[in-house]
């Protein structure tokens, strides 16, 4: 016989109270745990979505250009220095601390060529990381294999070119396998050929005019990203494209904020119905606490019965709100959600969490129940003596 | 040697002109295995100075020494100290706890103390034993009889052999056989060495103690004076 002894026995023989407590915590914290989880698979499948909207870093040549354009109109540059930039210089980004948090990365070699005695932009691109890169992309025909092109829908219109020409760049006759639907971008204008082909086709063979790169940056700052290329590549300039960075960011951000207040008022809610039932459960134990005070035990001794009864029942509400959360969270994001297959893994440290927040949470708020027991005087506690 | 002396103990209620007094100037000495019953009609006192022996009521004026502790000087945590180690309680309505099993009960004044279970388990099952309650330590209160549950009651007091049990009405709700039985009890702990003080109503029970303190408005009635023990408890 302990005095854990008696918060044990108190709660297995007593059920009704101790159920009250546990069905309360459980409730708030298996919701906040539903709220984190639903937040998280839902931020996961928006930045998954959020994916869609292309690269978000540029890295092109550094050069001591001063660009001579406005509003549209090109009066072309000048160019002092300008640095060359390998495909093979590429494989440094690879070992960048970030690296994982990189979607896709598109090398592309740019360069005027003349069409059917037109000048036209050829760009040479990886189609597979194109796909990542510019998901906006549709097409009529087929994504070209080498030595084939898929034409800007501007660039076939003002060509005049249909998918299963042949046209003549630099002395090779190039088929067309392929045109873009009209993506309202500056990729309308071009005709795009594989990276080999392009490099091949315009004399530059090895080298790169700028990659297009798509970070994921939940959990990375975006600028940093940038950095730790620019240290990656000296002879690069590397850019945040910082407007769909920061709309990112922002959106997820906000959605955080939504969840962590709601999180507040539930954790805030579980607490008083902890304190309320525990205060209510050392007022019907007066004469038991009286009982305990009166054959010597010390304050610090009912405190801890009392502490004791929360902590147990602390850990138990831990252990079933987590579970309740998993399931809960599964069927919200049935209910709720867009993609009703986003999965929602085991989390060990969401479980290490709920059962922390529990036990902060039933501890904290019966301190004040506890000291309210303690502090009873044992005398008019019993009345019987 | 003396256990208890009560010297010019007071209590008062309440303050200014709704000021209640409930012990008024008491003195009174208590042997050591003494048994002692304290009588008194209703409000004359006698719960107030049962609590104030029981070192849970401090007496507005006056002192309490027992086994030369001056109680009240005593800080609220060594008192409780103080009950664990010199008091056993019996309440007039038992007070066990609901949800623990007769053998628990007996054992909640060990449950602060370090000590192997096994230990403790085997004082609360001696105490049960000497009470005639061997073989029903595995019970809840609610399994038992009054009966049972007063001698339940006084198995807690004497599991840790206190040199004092305080027993308030300890025959109040039971029947006139288990009250003989309850009182032949108290006066085996008393032949063992145990003091007894006893609040009572009943004569046939304060027949059973060795002296009465007669209690009126507060103060005692009469000087102490040795009772005539019934021919049955002899």
């Amino acid at each position: 016989m302990t005095l854990n002894t008696i918060a044990i026995q108190n709660l297995l023989r007593r059920k009704g109270k101790a159920m009250l407590i546990l069905v309360g915590l459980v409730l708030g914290i298996g919701t906040v745990i539903t709220v984190i989880s639903f937040s998280d698979a839902v931020t996961g499948d928006i930045n998954h979505k959020l994916e869609k909207y292309g690269a978000n870093i540029l890295i092109v040549p550094r050069t001591e250009n001063l660009s001579l354009s406005y509003g549209g109109i090109q009066m072309g540059g000048i160019s002092f220095d300008m640095q060359e930039l390998r495909e093979t210089d590429l494989e440094a980004v690879k070992h960048i601390k970030n690296y994982r948090n990189i979607a896709a990365m598109g090398p592309m070699a740019l360069g005027a060529v003349r069409v059917n005695d037109r000048p036209v932009m050829l760009a040479g691109v990886d189609f597979e990381e194109a796909r990542i890169l510019k998901p906006w992309w549709k097409m009529e025909g087929r994504q070209p294999e080498a030595n084939a092109i898929l034409a800007g829908a501007e660039a076939a219109r003002v060509l005049n070119i249909a998918v299963g020409d042949t046209l003549e760049i630099a002395g090779n006759a190039v088929p067309v396998s392929g045109l873009l639907k009209p993506t309202g971008s500056q990729d309308d204008q071009l005709l795009f050929v594989t990276l080999p082909t392009a490099q091949a086709l315009l004399g530059m063979p090895g080298q790169v005019s700028m990659v297009e790169v798509a970070a994921l940056c939940t959990a990375c700052p975006i600028e940093e990203m940038v950095q730790q290329i620019s240290d990656a590549l000296p002879g690069a300039k590397v850019m945040a494209i910082q407007q769909v960075v920061k709309g990112r960011m922002e959106t997820l951000a906000q959605f955080k904020k939504l969840s962590f207040g709601v999180s507040v008022i539930i954790i805030l809610i579980g607490s008083l119905v902890v304190l309320v039932t525990m205060t209510g459960s050392v007022r019907e134990r007066k004469a038991e606490i009286g009982v305990f005070r009166a054959i010597g035990f010390r304050q610090r001794h009912v405190m801890r019965i009392i502490l004791m009864e929360a902590t147990l029942i602390s850990i138990g509400a831990g252990v079933v709100g987590y579970l309740a959360s998993m399931g809960a969270t599964r069927l919200a994001l049935m209910l709720f959600a867009d993609n009703p297959h986003v999965v929602v893994p085991w989390n060990m440290a969401l479980a290490a969490g709920a059962l922390g927040m529990s036990l902060v949470v039933g501890v904290t708020a019966s301190i004040y129940p506890a000291l309210t027991a303690a502090r009873m005087d044992p005398n008019d506690a019993l009345r019987a003596l | 040697m003396s256990t208890m002396i009560g010297e010019h103990l007071t209590k008062h209620y309440g303050r200014g002109e709704a000021v209640v007094s409930a012990i008024e100037d008491m003195n009174f000495v208590i042997e050591s295995g003494e048994f002692v019953a304290v009588m008194g009609e209703s409000g004359a006192g006698k719960s107030t100075l049962l609590s104030i022996m029981g070192a849970m009521n401090a007496p507005s004026a006056g002192t309490l020494t027992v086994e030369g502790i001056d109680v009240y000087s005593l800080g609220q945590e060594q008192r409780a100290d103080f009950r664990r180690e010199f008091l056993g309680f019996v309440f007039q309505s038992f007070h066990l706890i609901a949800y623990l099993t007769l053998e628990e009960n007996v054992m909640l004044p060990l449950a602060t103390i370090r000590m192997p279970r096994r230990r403790k388990l085997a004082m609360a099952r001696e105490a049960l034993a000497s009470v005639g309650l061997d073989g029903k330590g595995k019970r809840l209160p609610h399994q038992i009889s009054g009966g049972e549950s007063e001698r339940t009651a006084i198995a807690r007091a004497i599991v840790n052999q206190p040199p004092i049990i305080l027993a308030d009405e300890p025959t109040g709700n039971l029947d006139s056989r288990t009250s003989r039985e309850v009182m032949l009890l108290l006066q085996r702990l008393k032949n063992d060495g145990t003091t007894v003080v006893m609040v009572t109503h009943s004569l046939a029970c304060a027949g059973y103690a060795d002296r009465v303190m007669q209690m009126a408005d507060g103060r005692l009635a009469a000087p102490p004076k040795a009772a005539t023990v019934p021919a049955q408890a002899a």
